[in-house]
């Protein structure tokens, strides 16, 4: 499978990564390699697994219902490049 | 109690879905030890966690797990012992991460039912397709400052159940009793408080409609974030209505995400977000499989209350109720204990009639709830005693209830103190109505000429001579016995 140039700007724009045009075709051919290693992989017959979303037999840790933080909002805001009265403060979203 | 959408050219019915967010009643969030308080200062309960900062893992909570575990118990549903935590991928200012965590190919509750009490007392069912459970997003405010936005994550990563329908439901009314039960299993579980107008339960709908006869689902619309149970049916009548003009009109439907407007009474499309539809889901990387054995799923079990279905089913076998009182006396589970209280030891039916007629009449005049009700089930109880014995009538105590509404005092006190004690003794009823036959010979003349109707005004008057406290019964047998000729 290969990806073309409008693809490629797609999927760039779902990620926000700004990608400058010059680099568009070169990326396309990259991921088009990545994505015939994946149809080579598809060739496994995996008819008789279970679908896996880890390589470990581990199951989830559980946490006990207890608050133990918070409280922290200029540690929160710290990095923040901008805030107000104890709220991030981002250019006007209307919907 | 069909519902029908009458068009120029066909008769149309609506198909309802409803997607759900509940939030979790738990301390602290589904991924994080940030506590979940509502109404705190911004920014105050957030940890890192919530915050997305990079390189801070999420551990899950094991109380939303039981909690998520609870709710599908109650709603009858299949518990999925193995259940996968996936990314939702989109990128919005209150969302830190960048993603939600959510669950998709293999939620924690499966297939369910839920039983709707309709108002003329009849029920339906109405299938529960999944129940998954999820972070919650932080909140956004725009109207702090002309050119921004501001952010609060205190919302962000609490816990959050939803709960989707299969699209059952056929009319407004359908869908919010729908969301009524919900919220009354849930708050019966204490698995979400319910509360829609502070946002801990939210409703998306999803309203298509169809020409009567037809089996094909048609493109449906999402209304989202309605905010009360008589907005969510107002939507989706307008939104009904909508789709029927664009259909008669020669149009077609775009599956769109859509507002409801109160004011307007109107819904409109929200500004599309680009490739909102695209979430890109997949299995996070970050959490294990989450799973747990039939003994833990028992446990849970083995900790249900009665349910709002069986109660019903227990009062209107045990205190002879109509389906209608007993669906009104379990919404709540302080209503129906309220209702044992009073009903214990006494006429049920009675009991049920001074709850749901006069209490909630008083209740809802203050706008209170029950807990805070100024009468309580004990001095209520009193009250029907009161009649039951014959030291009052039923007209007086509808009086007395007045006073122990707004005085709170116990119905023999004021009973007491006002001197409303029903007349029993022959002597007094007798002595007012000859006063009332002297007073009033023509109309005596009348009657025994076989005007029979006379007797309610004669009743009225002597009444009206004892205020009020004459005991009904023998008042009409010895004004009867005085006006035979």
């Amino acid at each position: 499978m290969s990806l073309d140039d409008a693809t490629v700007r797609k999927i760039a724009t779902l990620a926000r990564i700004d990608v400058a045009d010059a680099d568009l075709a070169p990326l396309a051919k990259e991921l088009s390699g990545i994505m015939s290693w994946i149809e080579q992989l598809q060739e496994v017959d995996t008819d008789s697994v279970e679908p896996m979303s880890g390589g470990t037999d581990m199951t989830l840790g559980w946490r006990k219902d207890a608050v133990s933080d918070g409280g922290h909002a200029d540690k929160v805001l710290a990095n923040a490049p901008e805030s107000h009265e104890g709220f991030f403060g981002v250019p006007k979203v209307i919907e | 109690m069909t519902f029908l959408i009458k068009g120029e050219t066909e008769t149309w019915e609506v198909v309802i879905g409803l997607e759900v967010h509940a939030q979790v009643i738990s301390n602290a969030k589904l991924f994080s030890g940030a506590p979940t308080d509502f109404g705190a200062d911004p920014n105050s309960q957030v940890s890192f966690v919530d915050a997305g900062m990079p390189g801070m893992l999420p551990v899950i909570n094991e109380v939303a797990v039981e909690q998520a575990v609870r709710t599908g118990l109650g709603l009858k549903a299949q518990i999925n012992k193995r259940s996968v935590f996936a990314r939702k991928n989109y990128f919005y200012a209150d969302l830190p991460q960048g993603y939600q965590i959510s669950q998709f190919e293999l939620p924690i509750v499966g297939e369910g039912t839920i039983v709707l009490d309709m108002p003329d007392g009849t029920s339906r069912e109405v299938g529960i397709e999944r129940l998954h459970l999820e972070q919650d997003a932080g909140k956004s405010i725009h109207d702090l400052h002309p050119s921004k936005t501001f952010i609060d994550l205190n919302r962000s990563g609490v816990a959050l159940m939803e709960v989707v329908s299969k699209p059952d439901m056929r009319s407004p009314d359908e869908a919010g009793a729908y969301l009524r039960k919900l919220r009354s299993i849930m708050r019966y579980l204490g698995t979400c408080d319910g509360n829609m107008d502070e946002g801990s339960m939210r409703c998306d709908a999803n309203v298509s409609v169809r020409p009567v006869g037809a089996t094909e689902l048609r493109t449906r619309c999402e209304v989202k974030n309605v905010n009360s149970v008589r907005f969510v049916m107002q939507a989706i009548e307008h939104e009904a209505r909508r789709h029927v003009d664009i259909y008669e009109s020669g149009g077609e439907i775009h599956q769109e995400t859509r507002q409801y407007d109160p004011n307007k009474g109107e819904t409109r499309q929200m500004r599309s977000k680009e490739f909102a539809h695209d979430y890109r889901y997949f299995p996070d990387p970050d959490l294990l499989p989450l799973v747990f054995d039939d003994e833990y799923i028992a446990k849970i079990k083995a900790t249900l209350p009665e349910l709002p279905d069986e109660k019903k089913e227990r009062f209107m076998a045990d205190y002879g109720l109509t389906a209608y009182d007993a669906g009104v006396l379990v919404v709540e589970k302080e209503t129906s204990a309220y209702y044992e209280d009073v009903a214990k030891g006494r006429d049920p039916k009675a009991a049920a009639n001074w709850v749901i007629t006069n209490l909630f009449g008083a209740l809802n005049k203050q706008g209170i709830s029950i807990t805070n009700s100024p009468v309580s089930a004990n001095n209520l109880g009193k009250l029907i005693d009161l009649i039951t014995d014959d030291t009052i009538s039923g007209r007086i105590a509808k009086d007395v209830f007045e006073v122990m509404v707004d005085e709170g005092k116990d119905p023999e006190t004021i009973v007491e103190e006002k001197g409303l004690k029903q007349i029993t003794d022959t002597g007094p009823i007798e002595a007012a109505i000859e006063q009332v036959m002297a007073d009033n010979p023509g109309k005596v003349e009348e009657y025994r000429g076989g005007k029979d109707k006379l007797i309610g005004w004669f009743v009225g008057q002597v009444m009206k001579q004892t205020g009020g406290k004459a005991n009904p019964g023998m008042l009409n047998e010895l004004l009867r016995k005085k006006l035979a000729p």
